[in-house]
């Protein structure tokens, strides 16, 4: 009987090396003769740079060289584009992406102007007061709809607006459908800012080797391989002479896929020129202004419904902040565009953006990527008809629902791999029913909410429901390889930042292959290891990576048991793989080992026979022919204290289905951890900026990350209904837990303070906030 | 976020420790760190010299006499924190040292750090001025005592002089029936109070309130007293309409600024919820309860 690894609970293999401080970070990477970076850094949002004088700096002790934009020569370049815009029929974009240094004009806070080499960080930073820099401050672009106003100051003067970008999609004829509708509503939503905050920084360190006329570079990337073939052709040198490592991260979530940043392009240079090892480390404070960011967006949107319910339509116009450049695409916004549609039959769509350029942090994909704003307009929208037409909000959503006998099921618009928008496969009444069940929603409705409305308390329940489009491609590949002693290696391409690949793969591995987990050894993200594939973004891991991992073990499987075959002369049929072994069926002491036949398969003398390929090897691919949709419902009780807005989280519940589950215990983690996110980003986290693009909260003094106190034990229920676009039936999970709990907070505290004209349109909340809004609701 | 390069002293004695500060103007004292080494990485504050106080012996203590609470300056917020005296008989103040930023941080903040160091954010300062505490400065000609209404004297700014340090914190022990309370919003543990209240008070015959002191923290350019609210709680009992009539006229003393944590309106307002509590709280204790 063949051992069942997919699907089972097992602790991760990583974590003996993570919890005893054996993992490798960027940051433990130390050379001879190294030396530290630090950047001079703009401390305005737009300015134009009369003079950078580095004079001083340069002839301070300890310092070997100072960079400005000027010092780079024929090397100063903007960074590529690293995703073109979507084949939509009239698209405006306008291309404008971030230098290696500041040459004319600083267009963000925190855009760096220089970079001073030393032989210690500190001796680094102290030099960074000895640049004298000449600023003709500029009035500062912040405000989204100001900057599209006529006379607003233009962030890209050769741009003649703000606008970075225009994009309309349709679905069928909204305002035909409109004109049939029982009920229209239409609400203007905001959705601001905030940092993902990862517990690692990004860092950089490049060694160049003269004698093999190699460059290594650890970089804290998402994305290695590209890193590779980018750096490679910037800095003249064949992709051979180069190795990209990027090893354990300490969180990625979307901004450490962004490339090139200015810093992994001059942290490579600046070892070349120098011949010497060079190192940099992002601090905290340079995190708040130099990471990408997300998601300042405002929403006019409209929805027309039946008397009983039934979408007809939405239209929605919204604006998206894209920071001062716009090397990531539309992505962003485009996500948001589609995850709009949610798990709702929505025949007639408009839905129109407006990309605008402003002096703030580049905005690049944060784990949701978009997704928010889409699902925060689609779900208010619901709750307002819900209220409207007298419906109760999880009966809205479920008449809404796209049954289950209409899928695969074509949206009809363009995604962020740039096909349509088609739900492979999907079933989502059971998730409701579920988290409807978990989270006790009868009984709460009937029974505790008037109990304790009855006692003075002020408590509420949300529910909410959303697709994650997951697993899009290009490709990932893979390569393992049984070893002598019987264990197995495997190297696939992408980078790992926490998500538990060296546990989840050796899965897939140990299920064809049949050796235990712990046999299985994965390299990930080491350049040198495996160069093709794109990086771990997306929720892509699992459904990309693992499938190509799974197609390389199946190959070697097949020659593991031709070679048995072979070796005991029994035929393959009658052959089973079992504890590391093959055994002939029926006579299990019939056996050879998995080493034994991976020895055999290198021969050290002797002759083979034409055509051999030696070892018990294969090197595989994958590559979906779309992304997988993944869904799931949110569900939670809070309790509000009406004077101090304070919100306590009672009970959480997500169920939610990404397919095959390959492990639950790290689906769960990555859920429980994409809530945590959510949370902050529904009711701490927001970036704030004054009307010069000052941050006003650029610590965590006063950037409010929450703790392990404000977040509840979230219950996760998984569904499974299978992808049919990949072999192991898998699809993403790595934003679900992030996405809605935006609308979630919304409508559960809405539902909590039952007050007459409160409506939660905007996100992120605080006590401050809510508390103006029941002013305002109060005083109607 | 590396702090500039400056100079370090660790004095064994105070006279050592004064005459160091009178030398220096641009010295600063060291105590838990747990505020100025996070300025100095910010770049904030660059002190050329440190004059790390820990090293003297007799900072930290808490005992009561002659009618005090005498508590060293160097007293570790965790220490306070476990008292059993302070936890019996003075629960304003076990109550501001539990909200002061998380364990990690208590175990090594001081008293007289969160005093001196006068942060309008700080907790000490406002349940230093409900208590009606008196704060012993020692310089270079011994010892002077300044009553903490006279101690803050702007953000950040003390009416110590460059060479004082301040060495010991005396509250009024409590006699009769007396209890406090401190109420705090903290969006989050660790987080600077978005605002908070203290409140200190001595009942009478027939519940009437015979002494009362309301503080104020972050909602002003220094901690506030309320001192209006007091008067009109004073001499009275402390029922409902009592105590809500002080809350209001502490939320009118408030001088909060709009910023990230709250608008001007909701600090006020949270002023009123949370100096009503206190003084319930702290009347409830008066009265035997906990």
């Amino acid at each position: 009987m063949a051992t069942q690894y997919i699907g089972k609970r097992l602790k991760r293999n990583e974590d003996p090396r993570l919890l005893t401080g054996q993992a490798l970070f960027v940051d433990d990477v130390n050379l001879p003769g190294m030396l530290h970076v630090a950047f001079l850094r703009s401390p305005y949002a737009h300015a134009r740079l009369n003079s950078v004088d580095t004079s001083k700096a340069r002839q301070r002790e300890g310092v070997v060289a100072v960079y400005a934009a000027r010092d780079l020569g024929d090397y100063w370049c903007n960074g590529p584009l690293l995703v073109s815009p979507p084949p939509v029929e009239g698209t405006v974009f306008n291309e404008r992406t971030q230098p290696i240094l500041v040459m004319d004009t600083v267009r963000h806070l925190g855009e760096p102007i220089a970079a001073v080499v030393a032989e210690s960080r500190y001796l680094a930073e102290d030099a960074l007061t000895d640049i004298l820099v000449d600023y003709e401050v500029l009035p500062a672009v912040v405000d989204l709809e100001a900057a599209l106003e006529d006379g607003s100051p233009r962030v890209h003067e050769d741009v003649g607006s703000n606008v970075a970008a225009h994009l309309v999609q349709t679905i069928g004829d909204y305002e035909k459908a409109k004109k049939s509708a029982h009920t229209v509503i239409a609400r203007r939503f905001v959705y601001d800012h905030g940092t993902a905050a990862a517990l690692e920084n990004r860092g950089v360190v490049a060694e160049w080797d003269a004698h093999s006329q190699r460059l290594t570079v650890w970089d804290t990337t998402q994305a290695p391989n590209p890193i590779r073939i980018g750096l490679a052709s910037m800095l003249g040198l064949s992709e051979n002479q180069l190795r990209v490592i990027a090893p354990f991260i300490g969180g990625g979530f979307g901004p450490k896929i962004m490339m090139f940043y200015p810093e992994e392009m001059l942290i490579p240079w600046v070892a070349i020129q120098l011949g010497r090892p060079v190192k940099w480390i992002e601090d905290r404070s340079e995190n708040f202004v130099a990471t990408t960011q997300e998601r300042s967006q405002i929403h006019q949107a409209e929805i027309a419904l039946t008397e009983d319910g039934k979408i007809l339509g939405v239209h929605d116009v919204f604006l998206h902040d894209s920071g001062a450049y716009d090397p990531y695409g539309l992505t962003v916004p485009l996500n948001s565009q589609c995850t709009l549609l949610g798990p709702y039959k929505i025949p007639n769509y408009y839905s129109e953006f407006t990309a605008v350029f402003t002096n703030k942090t580049l905005v690049t994909p944060y784990r949701g990527a978009g997704r928010q704003h889409g699902v925060f307009v689609i779900e208010r929208l619901l709750d307002l008809a819900a209220k409207e037409l007298g419906i109760e909000l999880p009966e809205i959503r479920r008449r809404n629902f796209i049954p289950p006998d209409e899928f695969p099921y074509d949206n009809k618009i363009i995604y962020q791999d740039f096909t349509n928008l088609v739900y492979d496969s999907g079933d989502y009444e059971p998730s409701l029913d579920r988290a409807l069940e978990m989270i006790g929603y009868d009984e709460f409705v009937n029974q505790i909410q008037p109990q304790a409305r009855s006692e003075g308390r002020t408590v509420g329940i949300g529910i909410v429901a959303y697709v994650e489009g997951t697993g899009i491609g290009p490709y990932e590949g893979a390569r393992v390889q049984v070893q002598q002693s019987g264990r197995v290696s495997v190297a696939t391409g992408i980078g790992t930042q926490g998500q538990g690949h060296f546990t989840s793969y050796a899965q897939i591995v140990a299920e064809q292959l049949q050796v235990d987990i712990d046999k299985i050894d994965l390299v990930t993200g080491d350049t040198d290891q495996f160069h093709w594939g794109t990086g771990t973004f997306a929720s892509r891991g699992a459904v990309v990576a693992g499938n190509a991992i799974n197609e390389a073990a199946k190959d070697v499987r097949a020659k593991v048991l031709k070679a048995a075959s072979d070796e005991l002369e029994v035929a393959e049929e009658d052959l089973e793989l079992a504890e590391g072994e093959v055994r002939v069926i029926g006579a299990p002491s019939r056996s050879i080992s998995l080493g034994e036949l991976a020895a055999k398969a290198n021969p050290l003398r002797g002759a083979v026979k034409p055509g051999t390929e030696p070892g018990l090897e294969a090197t595989n691919y994958f590559g979906p022919e779309r992304g997988a949709t993944s869904n799931g419902v949110h569900a939670m009780i809070v309790e509000l204290d009406p004077e101090t807005m304070m919100v306590e989280i009672q009970k959480f519940v997500v169920v939610h289905d990404c397919g095959r589950v390959i492990n639950p215990m790290i689906v769960d983690g990555q859920i429980h951890g994409g809530v945590a996110q959510g949370i902050g980003n529904a009711f701490y986290e927001q970036l704030i900026f004054d009307e010069n693009g000052q941050l006003l909260n650029g610590s965590f003094m006063d950037y409010l990350l929450p703790t392990a106190l404000d977040v509840p034990n979230v219950s996760v229920g998984h569904e499974e209904t299978l992808s049919p676009l990949n072999p192991l039936g898998t699809k993403g999970a790595g934003e679900a837990g992030a996405i809605p709990v935006g609308p979630l907070f919304a409508q559960a505290l809405e539902d909590a303070l039952q007050l007459d004209g409160l409506e939660i349109l905007e996100i992120p909340l605080s006590p401050s906030l809510l508390w103006e809004l029941v002013q305002e609701a109060k005083g109607n | 976020m590396i702090p500039p390069s400056f100079d370090y002293e660790a004095p064994a004695s105070l006279e050592e420790a004064i005459a160091i500060l009178g030398k220096n103007p641009e010295a600063k004292i060291l105590a838990g760190g747990q505020s100025l080494i996070a300025l100095m990485k910010l770049r904030l504050a660059s002190p050329a010299v440190l004059v790390d106080i820990n090293r003297i012996e007799g900072l930290g203590y808490i005992k009561e006499e002659d009618g005090w609470l005498r508590i060293g300056a160097m007293t570790r917020e965790s220490d306070l924190d476990t008292s059993d005296l302070v936890r019996e008989k003075y629960p304003l103040l076990a109550d501001t040292t539990r909200v002061i930023a998380d364990p990690l941080v208590r175990n090594l903040s001081t008293l007289g750090g969160n005093l001196a160091h006068a942060d309008p954010a700080n907790d000490h300062p406002a349940t230093m001025l409900a208590y009606g505490a008196e704060l012993v400065a020692t310089g270079p000609k011994g010892e002077r005592i300044i009553p903490v209404g006279d101690f803050f004297t702007g953000p950040f700014e003390t009416s110590l002089a460059q060479d004082e340090i301040l060495t010991e914190i005396r509250i009024p022990s409590p006699n009769g029936s007396s209890g406090g309370a401190y109420q705090k919003l903290e969006r989050k543990v660790g987080d600077f109070a978005t605002a908070a209240v203290a409140a200190q008070v001595k009942l009478g015959e027939k519940g009437v309130v015979e002494q009362v002191g309301i503080g104020l923290t972050n909602v002003g350019l220094t901690p506030i007293k309320a001192t209006a609210a007091e008067e009109s709680l004073q001499g009275k009992e402390a029922n409902e309409a009592a105590i809500s009539e002080a809350a209001q006229l502490a939320s009118e003393a408030a001088e909060p600024e709009a910023d990230p944590r709250g608008s001007v309106e909701f600090k006020r307002a949270l002023v009123k919820t949370l100096t009503h509590r206190a003084i319930k709280t702290a009347v409830g204790r008066a009265q035997g309860g906990k």
